[in-house]
Formats: structure tokens, sequence, C-alpha cells
């Protein structure tokens, strides 16, 4: 079995708009780089039957989560001429409005880090297991399903 | 030989446990699963996938030692 160190993708609680600014910042130095693409997913206040959507509490199974994002990850560089892919995930209570998702991806031209990182996204809804309590404003809740 | 389950969300609420450990007296997670939906009836309610030792796997896989066994419900991640 590979010794390779998996990198944590999980962040606690919501990503800030600072945490995107300093890795954008921290990008500055790579000059081989034309064009990032990022994609933020925030939590939408979604009403239903009534009820209003006012966080999300997330859940993982961590090792296996952080397995599967680095394995997309992989996956991304063999499919696209990528400098820099990052993936960074919320676990714990995300209210609507915050972000709980933040792909980025950097490559010499736009085309890569675009269709990069819509696949990375694709690849996180339908394999990464995160689980999403949605909580209503009357303190009960529902489980999120991805479609 | 010992399987250490774990419970996420849904399938969480509906064993009402986050962990358990069990004797491995199953040959395949088939009968894993029958065992498990008859201990804990909501799950049938639950569209859950099984993780042996981190790899989803299907209701064929054999079971043969010390597994970690994880019920994961639908995913929502995004």
């Amino acid at each position: 079995m590979s010794e390779k160190k998996i990198k944590n993708s999980l962040v606690e609680g919501p990503i800030t708009p600072e945490k995107i600014a300093t890795s954008i910042a921290h990008h500055q130095v790579k000059t081989n780089i034309g064009g990032h693409d990022i994609f933020l997913g925030q939590v939408r206040a979604d009403v239903i039957d009534g009820k209003t959507v006012t966080a999300i509490e997330y859940s993982a199974y961590d090792e296996m989560a952080n397995k599967v994002f680095d394995e997309i990850r992989e996956a991304a560089f063999d499919k696209f001429d990528l400098t820099c892919g990052h993936i960074y995930h919320s676990i714990g209570i995300v209210k609507a409005g915050e972000l709980c998702l933040f792909v980025f991806t950097s490559s010499k031209h736009r085309a890569m880090a675009f269709d990069a990182t819509r696949y990375i996204t694709e690849e996180i809804k339908a394999k990464v297991p995160v689980f999403g309590k949605e909580i209503f404003d009357d303190e009960t809740h529902q489980w999120k399903v991805n479609n | 030989m010992t399987l250490k389950l774990k419970y996420f969300g849904m399938t969480a609420e509906a064993s009402g446990k986050d962990e358990e450990l069990l004797d491995n007296n199953y040959s395949s997670v088939k009968e894993l699963k029958a065992d498990l939906l008859a201990k804990y009836p909501n799950l049938l309610e639950i569209n859950f996938k099984v993780a042996v030792n981190q790899e989803i796997v299907n209701d064929d896989y054999k079971l043969s030692g010390n597994e970690e066994i994880a019920l994961l419900p639908p995913f929502a991640g995004g």
C-alpha cells in the first residue's frame, strides 16, 4: 500500500473570503500560470414546506473523503494540463450565504482551468462521502441529497 | 475476527449509533446487510452504499477479516 501523505481537504466551518484571497495571493509567484478558475459552493436558504434552511451541518467519513478528494485531484491532473489544483470542503456548521466548497484550478491557458474546475466539482458531488444536515428555522432538519 | 461498523447522517439516525463492533460471522456484504436491516429496520428507507476499508463495494463482496465497514447515506457535498 502507498504511504503517500494525503492532504486534508476538510476545513472546519465556512470557507472564508479571506482564505480564498490568500490562496490567490500564494499563486502570484507561479509565473507559468496564465489563467485561474474558481468554483465556490454557497449554502442556499431553500424554503421547503414553509420552513427555511438556516444552515447545513456537514459531516464526512473523513479518511475516505480525503482519499477520494485526492483521487479526484490526481485524475484532474491526468486529464487536464494543470499547473495547480486545490479543493477545500467545509465540515460542521455553514450558515446560509456562507461558502462550503472552494475548487481552485490554474493552468497556462483558460480552457483547461475551466474544464478541470467543472470536472472536479461534478466528481465531488457524485463521489465524496460528505453528508449534509439541512437545519430549518424551527430547528427541525432533513438530510440533503445530491442529484 | 471483528468488523468495525461506521454510520453517518441518515444511517447513524437509523441505527442510533455512530460506530459499533460486530463479530465477523458474515461471508459477504449481502449477509451483513440482511442482518443490519433486520436489526435496524429504518435502514430500509435509506438508499445507502457500503464501503469496505474505504472503497465502495457491491453485495457480493467477500468479507474475510477485521474490516472497517461504513454505511454511507446519499452524498451531499458541494
